[in-house]
Formats: C-alpha cells, sequence, structure tokens
C-alpha cells in the first residue's frame, strides 16, 4: 500500500554541511503492517517519516501510497490520508480550544470543511464514545481547554485525534519519548488498540529497543540513511536486544550510538 | 463630563469597536500582528465617502467599504503566504500602499459629507429622537456583527482559523492548508476594519487621509482592555470583551482631554496604555 522508492533526501546540498539524511531508500508497506524502526542518532528515521508525510521535498525517488503519487505533495495534503504523532505531546492538540473543538476537527477531516457547525448533539456522541475507550475521564470534560490537560491526556487525545478518521497510514514518531513511564507504557497499549481495532498500517519510530520488538509485525533498521535490517514476522518473534544490537554491529563495526536507547535497554 | 460627551464616547466606542473585531481575529485569533488596519480603516472610509458623494445608497456604500477592505486583506495575506514575506511588513507594505490608494480613490486628501445622505441622516429623518438615533443605529450594527462573528467561529472552518494561530502545526496535521486560512482571518479581519472606518466617516462627517494613523494601537489598546476587564473564557464573551474594551478606551480618551491633555499627546497616550498593558503579566511575574 505504501511504495518507497529509491528515496534520497540531502539537507544543506552544495554547502560544506551536506548531509545525505536518506540514501537511496526502498521499502514497501503492505495493508496491515505495524512497523517499528530503530537506529542510532541521525540514522534518518525521522527524516524518512518527515519525507513520506509531505514536510520537506525529496531531491530522488517516489513515494506512492495506494496507488497514488504523494512524492510533492504538500503537507496538509498528504495529512488528508495520513495521521501523526509527535514526540512532543503539545504538538497535535490546540492549547487554547477545548477537548470537543480539537476532537470535532479530528472527525471533520475526512470532509471539507464547512459552515456547519464545529459541534453537534450526534458529533458529541461519537466523541464520547471514542473518549470512553481511552478511559482517562476526558468524556466528562468535553469543554475544558486543552491547555489544562497533562503531558500524557494530550498525547492520548492526540493520538484518537490521528487515528479517529481512520487514515490510510500512521506516522508516530517517537510519541512516548517526552513522557513519564506510567504514562508511557499507557500511551502504548492505546497505541497498540487503536491501531489493531481499525488496522490501521502504522510506522513507529521508538528508541525502546524492548517496545520495538513486542510492539508491531515487522522491524526496521535504520543506519547512516540506509535501511539495514527488515526483519518480519516469525523471526521478528525470536528477536532479542542482544541480538538486535549484535546485528547491528556487524552491519555497522561499531557500536550502536543511541544514548537514550542504550539507557533504555 | 456631562451627558452630550459620554454619548460620543460611547458613539464612538461602538463604530470603532468593529475595527477592534478585526484586530481581535488577526491579532489573537490568527496570532498575526497585522498592520493593515492603518491602511484598510481610511480605505473603508474613503470608498464610502467617494460613493456617498456619487449619490449611492448610505447602506450599499458600507458593503462596498466591506470589499475593499477584504481586497486589502487578501493582499497582505499574499504577501505572507505565497511570497512569505514576514506578517509585519507584509502588513506594513500594504498599508504604506494603501495611503496612494486611498488619495487615488477620494481623490484628494479629505472629502467632507456634510449635507451628504448618511445611514445617520437616514435614521435621523425616520424621526428616532437624539440620542437614540446614532446610538441605536451603531448597536444594532454591531451586535449583528458580533452575532455573524460568533457563530462563524463556531463553524467548522471557524474551528480551524482559530486552530491555526493556536498550533499551525496541529492545522497541519488536520489535514487543512494554514495559508489559506490566514489568508481568510486577513480577509474578514480588514473587511471588518474598512466597515468600521466607513461608519466612522460617516459618523464624523467627513473622510481623510490621515484617520487610519495609530489605527492597530488603538484596536490593541481595545483588545487588551477587553481581556483584562471581561476576560475570554469563550468566544462569545471575548468578542463581548473587545466592544466593551472599545468603549471603555473612547472613554477614557474622552476623559484624558477633559482633563486637559492636548488631542496631539493621544497617540503617545495609547501607546503607553498599550506597553502597560502588554507588560502587565510580565512585571507580575518578576514581583513574585
Amino acid at each position: 500500500m505504501l511504495k518507497v522508492k529509491n528515496l534520497e533526501k540531502i539537507f544543506y546540498r552544495g554547502t560544506p554541511n551536506e548531509n545525505i539524511a536518506i540514501n537511496k531508500i526502498d521499502l514497501t508497506v503492505n495493508e496491515g503492517d505495524f512497523i517499528t524502526i530503530v537506529g542510532s542518532n541521525g540514522a534518518g528515521k525521522s527524516t524518512l517519516l518527515n519525507s513520506i508525510a509531505g514536510v520537506f521535498p525529496v531531491e530522488n525517488g517516489t513515494i506512492i501510497l495506494d496507488n497514488e503519487d504523494i512524492t510533492k505533495k504538500s503537507e496538509y495534503k498528504c495529512a488528508q490520508e495520513i495521521g501523526r504523532v509527535f514526540q512532543n505531546p503539545l504538538a497535535g492538540t490546540s492549547p487554547e480550544m477545548t477537548i470537543e473543538e480539537n476532537l470535532s476537527l479530528a472527525i471533520s477531516k475526512s470532509n471539507n470543511l464547512s459552515l456547519k457547525w464545529g459541534l453537534s448533539k450526534h458529533k458529541r456522541e461519537i466523541m464520547r464514545k471514542h473518549l470512553e475507550k481511552i478511559d482517562l475521564g476526558l468524556e466528562k470534560r468535553l469543554t475544558t481547554k486543552v491547555k489544562l490537560l497533562s503531558g500524557g491526556q494530550r498525547q492520548a487525545l492526540t493520538l484518537l485525534m490521528a487515528t479517529v478518521a481512520n487514515p490510510r497510514l500512521l506516522l508516530l514518531d517517537e510519541h512516548t519519548a517526552a513522557l513519564d513511564p506510567a504514562t508511557a507504557i499507557k500511551i502504548k497499549n492505546l497505541t497498540a488498540e487503536l491501531v489493531n481495532e481499525n488496522n490501521i498500517t502504522t510506522l513507529m519510530i521508538t528508541h525502546n529497543m524492548e517496545d520495538a520488538i513486542k510492539m508491531g509485525n515487522r522491524l526496521i533498521m535504520m543506519d547512516d540513511g540506509q535501511i539495514i535490517y527488515d526483519i518480519k514476522a516469525e523471526e521478528k518473534e525470536e528477536l532479542t536486544i542482544e541480538k538486535l544490537l549484535k546485528m547491528f554491529e556487524i552491519k555497522h563495526g561499531g557500536k550502536f550510538n543511541n544514548d537514550r536507547m542504550l539507557l533504555s535497554v | 463630563m456631562n451627558l452630550s460627551f459620554a454619548i460620543t464616547s460611547l458613539e464612538q466606542g461602538l463604530a470603532f469597536g468593529i475595527m477592534a473585531l478585526g484586530v481581535f481575529i488577526s491579532f489573537r485569533i490568527l496570532d498575526f500582528a497585522d498592520l493593515t488596519v492603518d491602511g484598510s480603516l481610511p480605505l473603508g472610509a474613503a470608498v464610502s465617502a467617494r460613493l456617498l458623494t456619487m449619490g449611492m445608497n448610505p447602506f450599499l456604500s458600507l458593503g462596498a467599504a466591506i470589499i475593499a477592505g477584504g481586497f486589502a486583506g487578501a493582499i497582505t495575506g499574499f504577501l505572507n503566504t505565497k511570497l512569505k514575506i514576514a506578517p509585519l511588513l507584509s502588513g506594513i507594505l500594504t498599508m504604506t500602499s494603501l495611503y496612494s490608494i486611498n488619495l487615488r480613490v477620494m481623490g484628494r486628501p479629505n472629502i467632507p459629507l456634510i449635507g451628504k445622505d448618511t445611514i445617520f441622516s437616514f435614521i435621523r429623518d425616520l424621526g428616532v429622537p437624539y440620542p437614540w438615533n446614532n446610538l441605536l443605529l451603531l448597536i444594532v450594527i454591531i451586535v449583528a456583527v458580533k452575532l455573524v462573528l460568533d457563530a462563524f467561529l463556531n463553524t467548522q472552518i471557524g474551528f480551524a482559523l482559530r486552530a491555526t494561530g493556536d498550533n499551525p502545526q496541529m492545522i497541519r496535521s488536520m489535514g487543512i492548508s494554514t495559508n489559506s486560512m490566514k489568508m481568510l482571518g486577513l480577509i474578514i479581519s480588514n473587511a471588518l476594519v474598512a466597515l468600521s472606518g466607513a461608519l466612522v466617516g460617516q459618523y464624523q462627517g467627513f473622510a481623510d487621509v490621515n484617520m487610519g494613523v495609530g489605527t492597530i494601537v488603538a484596536g490593541l489598546a481595545s483588545v487588551i482592555i477587553g481581556e483584562v476587564v471581561i476576560g475570554e473564557r469563550s468566544i462569545m464573551i471575548a468578542t463581548m470583551g473587545v466592544i466593551i474594551g472599545s468603549i471603555l478606551y473612547r472613554f477614557s480618551i474622552s476623559i484624558a482631554l477633559n482633563l486637559g491633555l492636548a488631542a496631539s499627546d493621544l497617540k503617545l497616550l495609547t501607546a503607553i496604555l498599550v506597553i502597560i498593558f502588554l507588560s502587565t503579566p510580565r512585571i507580575k511575574k518578576a514581583l513574585r
């Protein structure tokens, strides 16, 4: 469903700071795949997700989503089909607006915006149902401004907003990294729940090796702008952190250097 | 301060209140410091006054002013979203161009409207007694504008507009173009400012090419006074606050003038007032 072909992204091209962030990547993602992405600092994980999401133009290659070439589509147009959650829990919601107003934008996402009322009885019912699922009591606080919520609550809301319109693709960029451990676990469980329930094709960057192995059906390891391992199904089931690190060292010819990742091992 | 003085302040507060609502949209909702308003206020007055001298219906001339103001906002939006010129500079460029355009529209620096049909002469001729004639008309207009604006800001597009100023990344993630939203917000904002200019022109009986100087600061003062006095819990309360803020602002100016302040010092006073209000949160924090 997602086909990335010969993708190349170079920052500061033609300057002494030139940096090949993505070096000719090919990747085919199948319908319903839940892929975790790991890699050392500067491996190009975020750049890959940002390229797919249309945040910046790429130097070379094509990105095809459900037979549609989205390589040159702008960020907001891509977002009509792609849900995203960022590391910063403040990035995905509008703080001065209420929970119901934020959710309303997410629910309207699949339709074109119009001069219809942003809120309605029917819409509120849908919202309550969704909010009950994430089990944070937010369904009773529809008119609370989002800025009054905790980081974890805001990230849960963002995750709900990213999935409620049933996107073709969900991109998660270390979306639990800025949360405290207990909240992070909650958000991870919620992620698995929402993704499975709606069978959303997902790419998730994580710095947590254990999560990378436990979650999803496929694991990709990136290094120096390339995909060095693509581990699927049964092979992934048998993976351990030690094995993964060893595999990395063989290909990379050196120790793994992601401080946060090693700390979380 | 006698009664007629109070009524004048109230009327001015209402007429300029629509401008303050426009500034509220750009400054608070879009988070876009838009200086176009210094040009679009006299633009509204100029278009309306010129059309009045040509014998147009005064109410229709308000509509023409709204459209002209919308165009001015669209130019600033184009400069910012398409040509990527910084918000402040985009507004200044449009404002500066509008000075020439306003002179072209009027054909001279000042158009007196004494003896011409205006919306205020219309209501007086209906036999509504002073002081209710002007007041009633202005209240009806501003309440209508406020209600339409409140309703709009609670539609799907209105939500998107509000979120654009609050968190542009979020609005892009929702598949909405922040550029379109900025454009829309600037058009609405400057359309309102031009409407206000047309009303002020008809109210004071002339349009003048220099009448826009300091509009943005007066608008900001109204918005901020409204936030301090009324608050901003919801959109309906916030827009109410802006109107009350505008009225209080005009009252404080009348009082200052009554106390013997020279009219030429008013702009300085307003600027200082805005500085004090804008810096209060920081000063409070520092003192804690």
